[in-house]
């Protein structure tokens, strides 16, 4: 079948596996092992990591193991998704201690992927609140890993992409948090210095994201809303509310160009915010907005889009936005959704993503002249010591990447230990030359 | 009807599965038989964190009759009152096996229609004594009519409708409610080896229309709805041009 991810770029004609069992999985890794292939948990990343000849999908393995309430230690199967965990944990008083931009994916690819939320700054990346998985090898047999436990293989595989094994289940720190809404405060930020100084200032607070026009110049360039966020504290844990809406079909790609982008960012950045209030909203509102509206990316038209996201370390990140914004807008391609957002420091994680500085990402609307000024971002982001989400590429050059991660060659290394990189390829893997 | 004390019989079952789930949303307390108990304790832990109160677990071997009548009063005597009871086993024979070989025919019957009415004998006599409750059975559209492609497991399927139908009459002045569920294709491990297309549906969908069933106190259930318009017309075409379909 034609199988894509959320991008809907690039297409891959896929045989797609949904076992039932760890023992159905190993089942299917032991008879005729096909050299390319890679699990999938909710195909949410953006590009060509989850994409293969052959995929395992986890979807069918999502069953809850086991609970230590003392502790807030929960072992579930990989194919759980963030959706189905909050909905049983959060009416007994318990959330991740870190969620991306959208609940519905797996535990497992939040884990290779080691997904970063608005609190990075303060509690790390999705890996870091790991205490152990299991993660099925090439050969079918399980391993236990973790920071104690074959510890390697557990660096490796969180951030991992998927390329050292199948995870088959693992076991999360969860954090007390008794309300199901959080407290948010809104600051509008009329330029590039001002949201930085702002992310400064506001350093202490819990969750810090800002929504950024990536359309306007000049002295407005980087304007922004900056939406902070505490957990409210309330006694009140409500089951979260299903999805409203959905596009029912791919939007025709015409109508988003500058100008329909540039008066919806206008119009964004222009609306009404109190900006000294605090405003009371539901958890899912707050930190998966988007999940509101079911098939989001059909709004990019049938060819699919692309995000960029970047990360650039702290000493030259002001300058470096500046200058990717400033190439952005003149080119006059650009997204409803580009934001900002302060990072922490980088973990041991091998492929991890995070950098202490500043990250960015644009969604942008497939055209073959994106993929030229993408480019042009590549080598600004690596001439300041930076680098792109694995999570959200599906374009990167391997020369980009192997610049940018530095560990590349350690993940190598112990793919091939492991037999791994003689089964599990997807095109994102074959791309990067890992 | 508030559903709080739910057997559910033939617990491993995909469809059970993801019913269960529903209802381990909405707090209630489960007793589970099924036959592969280390799968039942497994679904026993998932349930309880995805926030049943209560879940107990028991073997039982649908194809035994004798023990039919233990495992039900097993249930009753920890619930005290069985609020709703859910019959969700059955296997999909091979039809041109059964066709040829009368013991294979006999097997599906067992599982799949006989095995039920010998469960509801004892649940109706027991709901009729609370005078209370709502027995819900999983059958299938292939009992509406049936098909040279797969009659057996029809004719298996047709003689839980028609009982369920009967049973309806005599337990509604009892205060008991009886609901027939119908699920159309359904790609559970039941179905795994058969090819899918677009009328297939997932485990988790006719789960939802169960819950919303019994809710709404529904007699007939085809699940998902488009599947009542489907039998329609399949029950609609004459005789002399249906004995003609391959189908």
């Amino acid at each position: 079948m034609k199988l894509t991810s959320w991008g809907r770029y690039p297409v891959c004609e896929s045989t797609v596996n949904r076992p039932r069992s760890d023992a159905a999985l190993a089942g299917l890794l032991h008879t005729q092992p096909p050299s390319s292939s890679i699990a999938r948990g909710m195909g949410r990343s953006y590009g060509d990591s989850a994409l293969a000849e052959h995929v395992y999908s986890t979807t069918a393995l999502d069953q809850f193991i086991a609970f230590d309430e003392e502790r807030g230690l929960l072992r579930c199967a990989a194919g759980v998704t963030l959706e189905t965990l909050l909905h049983a944990m959060m009416p007994r008083g318990w959330f991740l201690p870190v969620v991306p931009g959208t609940w519905h994916v797996s535990i497992g690819g939040a884990i290779a992927s080691d997904v970063h939320g608005k609190n990075h700054h303060l509690d790390g990346s999705f890996g870091q609140h790991v205490e152990s998985l299991r993660l099925m090898l090439a050969s079918g047999d399980i391993v236990h890993c973790s920071a104690q436990e074959n510890t390697e293989l557990f660096h490796a595989t969180c951030a991992g992409m998927g390329l050292t094994g199948i995870i088959v289940d693992a076991t999360l720190h969860l954090r007390r948090n008794n309300s199901s809404t959080v407290m948010q405060r809104t600051l509008r930020a009329h330029n590039l210095d001002e949201i930085f100084a702002l992310f400064d200032s506001h350093h202490n607070s819990h969750y810090s994201v800002a929504w950024l026009d990536c359309l306007a110049r000049g002295n407005s360039l980087g304007r922004s809303l900056l939406y902070l966020g505490e957990h409210a504290n309330d006694n009140i844990c409500r089951t979260p509310a299903k999805r409203s809406i959905s596009i029912p079909f791919s939007s025709p790609a015409f109508l988003l160009n500058r100008y329909s982008m540039s008066l919806f960012n206008s119009l964004y950045y222009h609306k009404p915010v109190k900006e000294l209030v605090e405003q009371r909203i539901e958890a899912k509102q707050y930190f998966f907005p988007l999940d509101s509206i079911g098939h989001w990316n059909r709004l990019y038209g049938k060819r699919g889009f692309m995000q960029y996201q970047c990360v650039i370390p702290d000493a030259s990140a002001q300058p470096a936005m500046r200058e990717i914004l400033t190439r952005i807008s003149t080119s006059g391609k650009g997204s409803f959704l580009s934001v900002l957002k302060k990072l922490g420091p980088a973990n041991r994680n091998l492929l991890s993503f995070p950098l202490e500085g500043y990250t960015l990402a644009l969604d942008f609307k497939f055209e073959p002249s994106t993929l030229a000024l993408l480019d042009e971002l590549d080598s600004i982001v690596l001439a300041h010591g930076g680098r792109l989400y694995l999570a959200k590429d599906a374009r990167m050059s391997q020369e980009v990447f192997r610049r940018s991660y530095p560990h590349w060659e350690d993940m190598a290394r112990i793919r091939a230990e492991t037999g791994a990189d003689r089964l599990f390829n997807s095109l994102q893997s074959r791309r990067l030359g890992l | 009807m508030d559903v709080k004390n739910i057997l559910i019989i033939g617990a491993n079952s995909a469809i059970a599965k993801a019913t269960a789930r529903l209802y381990a949303q909405e707090n209630c307390r489960l007793f589970l038989l099924g036959r592969d108990t280390a799968a039942l304790a497994q679904q026993q832990q998932d349930l309880l964190i995805r926030g049943a109160s209560e879940v107990n677990i028991a073997p039982l071997d649908v194809t035994h009759f004798a023990l039919h009548e233990a495992a039900i009063d097993q249930a009753l005597d920890l619930f005290g009152q069985i609020d709703l009871a859910l019959i969700c086993h059955g296997s999909l024979p091979d039809q041109i096996r059964c066709q040829d070989d009368f013991d294979a025919a006999l097997e599906a019957f067992n599982i799949n229609a006989l095995s039920v009415i010998s469960l509801l004998t004892h649940l109706s006599a027991r709901m009729m004594a609370q005078r209370h409750g709502c027995l819900a059975v999983i059958t299938s559209v292939a009992g509406d009519r049936g098909r040279q492609s797969n009659y057996v497991y029809g004719a298996a399927k047709g003689m839980v409708s028609r009982y369920l139908q009967g049973l309806r009459g005599r337990l509604f002045p009892h205060n008991v409610h009886v609901v027939d569920i119908r699920p159309g294709f359904v790609d559970t491990p039941m179905t795994a080896h058969l090819p899918k297309g677009a009328l297939w549906a997932s485990p988790e969908q006719i789960a939802q229309a169960v819950v919303n069933g019994v809710a709404k106190r529904r007699h007939t259930v085809y699940a998902p709805a488009f599947w009542r318009f489907i039998m329609l017309i399949v029950r609609c075409i004459p005789e002399f041009m249906f004995k003609r379909l391959k189908f």
